[in-house]
């Protein structure tokens, strides 16, 4: 069979096709949850309208983007079934058992509180408001943790043993499968990315805002809208910065984990095809897979030997050496014991610089739109204006400096994404051979009662459906990060779980004709 | 009871909980066609359903997921076999699940009328395809030595199956406008009312056609009891209809559903899954099982969480308790 077409590289795309997609939306869900809970959180204490209208636009916008990461998440739940069935019932005692607590413990937290949450803001106590985002929040982290905690097992197995009678792999210990090592960095890595995407996120549409607000007529401004936008800017700024150094922090701990466990994907992250000490960073570098060396390379001396054991000096084993002793390891069976090499050295180099751009632009824009510190008090800005961007005390940026700064702030809410997929797609790829690093390869995962017109069916049905759906999600997600709701009025009276109207008699019923019964709702699909 | 036979039946709780709930917001979408005679009446229907429909389904992810620690083999013997069916409901909850969200979004004509043409389809085809599915587990299918689905979507499609999915299809629908009936206001109230016991009378004689082929195929003592109580529900849910008591319908359809499926349940087990193939290739609750440590590890899990699940969800239904009339449907966005 036509290899490009074999079950086994369909099945591959269709995962990396499915769960690259549901990625997108899914660290914008956590760190939005957690931002928009923050913010009517902040409404709630200070009762200041900005904060209100800051909660009414990122909380539409955070809808938007969930229902996308709620409907994609399905087929993941079901997928391992249906296109890898063998890989179910070699892993399924272990696997199965966090992917169980994650829709019962998360799941249904983060889909009850949505619901109350969207619905509730007429039914609620606007403290108890806030509470549900809280609540939806803590559910996705929940769900990330456990759905990570899965993932890490494939990277590294712990806690199982392996039963003869029927070959498969059982859990002795999840303990052990929750708290690894490999768990707790990969969470640390991915949460802190999930917020330095979101805060990006935030930063380049408050900044596209202010960008725009800048060229109106000053007579023309809305003052409630920027006073919200510069709220939501530097909001998004100081979580970009704190996060992104998190981000930078967690992916040097888990690349020594790797370096440990997994020392082909991170020689192949390299394209170390030599063991050297003390062993460089390569920047760019252009190979020659066959030969198994580059033919061009620019590096930076020792920089990963520190990646790999925090030292200028010692070892790190390349390619060639790891294959021959995964080869002794496992014997000689698996056609290749490295991935695809280009694939996993560009996922890294991207990952990596779309990353750490979007932290460069928050920590430079945290700096420049500082509103009283270590600036002259002629040139502070009030919350309802557009900040300056200073440079200094008295320094002003000049005009094509200060148009292009506002540009890159805008462009920054991409590179995350850009980021995170390449991430998953190098952490993917590079464990490859391996589904269950050392224990099952991808080859024995296919369900092998599937057909390829089945498999080819669902991998272009889910590619088409996806495609429309990215349309259809971007241009609401455009129309409606346009429009602040200013117009908006925070509820007079804090609404009583007993009833719309203060509590008092009689209100459960809804049966009668009095004027607050027939209150049309606040939100309605 | 041994763990096993005791996630056999927590298996068969997520997914009763999930017919029972998604039972009625499957009804409410195909209802929204024949139903509502407006844009308003259709956004009334809706509502009813809004802020709960997605805690509803996630009962699917949990069974799913429960089903994937529990039973590894008859996850995978179930999904891998059952591809075509299963892509085309995973496409339905995919887009519905969308529709909800984004119908109101925009103020269009032709984006609005799109959407709700997607809610009733999407909503009609997993309420006949999920009947389908369980008949054809309880019937059994073409596995191979090996635990494979060795047969064909054709073999799917007998008449049995068929009528399963009728069955649940009919089901859902009363179900789903005895909910309407309870929820909503004014006119749409008397309709939903009207049409629930038309609809009883036909889910009754599909169902009892159903559950009685089913008896003669595989049933046993217990799951003919629960066949009776099924029916009994069913004909007590038409006649608190009839008598206007709409709480007391509304939950007898909902022990309709319960027992319908714990009626298929009794009548599949030991296997999970039979071999029409050669009875000794079934999937059962031994041969398809976790190990005992998963299984009690996953025991205690579910002893603390459904119990919390169960009256968050319900603290929600509450919440929402008050019914929906035209009068309380806000004028559009308009963007």
């Amino acid at each position: 069979m036509d290899i490009a077409l074999a079950p086994e590289t369909l099945a591959r795309w269709q995962f990396g096709i499915t769960t690259v997609y549901h990625f997108l939306f899914v660290p914008l869900t956590i760190s939005l949850a957690a931002l928009v809970a923050g913010l009517e959180t902040a409404w709630v204490r200070t009762g200041k309208v900005k904060y209100f209208h800051a909660t009414k636009f990122w909380g539409k916008l955070f809808l938007i983007n969930i229902a996308m990461g709620v409907v994609t998440g399905i087929v993941q739940e079901f997928q391992f079934g249906m296109n890898w069935s063998d890989y179910s019932r070699f892993v399924g005692d272990v696997f199965g058992a966090p992917l169980a607590m994650e829709a019962l413990i998360a799941f249904f937290f983060e889909s009850t509180f949505i619901g109350l949450w969207i619905f509730g803001w007429d039914k609620l106590p606007k403290k108890l408001h806030a509470a549900c985002m809280w609540m939806v929040a803590l559910g996705t982290v929940l769900s990330a943790y456990f759905i990570l905690a899965a993932n890490s097992w494939m990277q590294h197995p712990v806690g199982y043993r392996i039963n003869e009678a029927n070959g498969r792999a059982e859990l002795t210990d999840i303990a052990a499968v929750l708290f690894q090592n490999t768990t707790l960095v990969v969470v640390f890595h991915t949460l802190t990315a999930a917020f330095l995407t979101g805060a990006a996120f935030m930063v380049g549409i408050s900044a596209f805002h202010l960008l725009r607000a800048r060229r109106t007529p000053a007579a023309e401004r809305d003052g409630r809208k920027i006073a919200a936008m510069r709220t939501s800017l530097r909001l998004g700024l100081v979580v970009a910065t704190v996060f992104g150094l998190g981000t930078a922090l967690s992916g040097d701990s888990l690349s020594k984990v790797m370096f440990e466990q997994q020392p082909m994907k991170m020689a192949a992250a390299e394209a170390l095809w030599e063991t050297e000490s003390p062993a460089p960073f390569s920047v760019f570098a252009y190979g020659d897979v066959d030969k198994g060396h580059n033919t061009v390379a620019i590096e930076i001396p020792g920089l990963l030997s520190y990646l790999a054991n925090g030292d200028l000096d010692s070892e790190v084993p390349g390619i060639n050496d790891t294959e021959a002793q995964l080869k002794e390891q496992f014997g000689d069976t698996a056609a290749d014991y490295k991935p695809i090499i280009p694939v996993t050295y560009w996922g890294f180099r991207w990952m990596i610089g779309f990353g750490m751009a979007s932290f460069a632009v928050a920590v430079a824009g945290l700096w420049l739109t500082r509103k009283r510190f270590w600036v002259a008090p002629e040139k502070r800005t009030g919350s309802e204006e557009v900040p300056r961007l200073m440079l200094t005390r008295n320094t002003e940026l000049g005009e094509f400096l200060t148009t292009w700064a506002w540009r890159a702030a805008v462009l920054t809410l991409g590179f995350p994404l850009i980021a995170n997929s390449w991430g998953w797609i190098f952490t993917e790829m590079g464990r490859q051979p391996w589904s269950v690093y050392g224990l099952f390869t991808t080859a024995d995962s296919v369900s092998p009662g599937v057909t390829q017109a089945e498999v080819l069916t669902s991998l272009i049905v889910f590619t088409l459906l996806y495609g429309i759906l990215a349309v259809v999600e971007v241009r609401l997600l455009v129309k409606y990060a346009q429009t602040v709701p200013v117009h908006e009025e925070p509820p007079a009276v804090d609404p009583t779980l007993r009833g719309p109207g203060t509590g008092g008699t009689g209100a459960g019923g809804g049966d009668g004709a009095d004027t607050d019964a027939d209150k049309p709702l606040v939100f309605a699909y | 009871m041994e763990l096993h036979d005791l996630w056999f039946v927590l298996i068969a709780v997520l997914w009763t909980g999930y017919f029972f709930l998604e039972g009625f917001d499957f009804g409410i979408g195909i209802l929204t066609r024949a139903l509502a005679r407006d844009e308003k009446e259709r956004r009334v229907l809706i509502n009813t359903i809004g802020p709960v429909w997605d805690g509803n389904e996630v009962w699917l992810l949990t069974a799913g997921g429960a089903t994937f620690a529990a039973f590894p083999e008859w996850y995978a013997t179930l999904f891998s076999g059952f591809y075509l069916p299963l892509l085309l409901i995973l496409v339905c909850l995919i887009v519905r699940g969308v529709a909800f969200e984004y119908r109101a979004k925009r103020d269009g004509e032709r984006w609005k009328r799109n959407w709700e043409t997607a809610i009733f389809w999407t909503s009609l085809l997993p309420a006949f395809l999920w009947g389908v599915a369980f008949a054809n587990i309880v019937r059994g299918v073409p596995i191979d030595a090996d635990k494979e689905f060795t047969g064909g979507v054709l073999d799917l499609l007998n008449p049995y199956a068929l009528l399963g999915g009728v069955v649940t299809l009919t089901l859902f629908t009363f179900h789903g406008a005895l909910f309407a009936a309870l929820k909503t206001l004014g006119d749409i109230r008397e309709r939903a009312r009207r049409a629930a016991g038309v609809l009883g009378l036909v889910t009754a004689a599909v169902a009892v056609l159903f559950l009685g082929w089913t008896q003669v195929l595989t049933g046993s003592g217990t799951s003919a009891v629960a066949v009776a109580v099924a029916v009994a529900a069913l004909l007590g849910a038409l006649a608190a209809n009839r008598a206007g008591r709409e709480g007391w319908a509304f939950a007898l359809s909902g022990a309709t559903v319960a027992a319908a499926v714990a009626s298929l349940f009794l009548a599949l087990f030991p296997d999970v899954m039979p071999s029409t193939t050669d009875p000794a290739w079934s999937l059962t609750v031994t041969n398809a099982s976790s190990s005992a440590y998963t299984l009690e590890l996953m025991s205690w899990v579910a002893l603390v969480f459904t119990p919390l699940v169960v009256g968050y969800q319900a603290w929600t239904y509450w919440v929402f308790r008050k019914r929906i009339g035209t009068q309380h449907i806000p004028e559009p966005v308009r963007h």
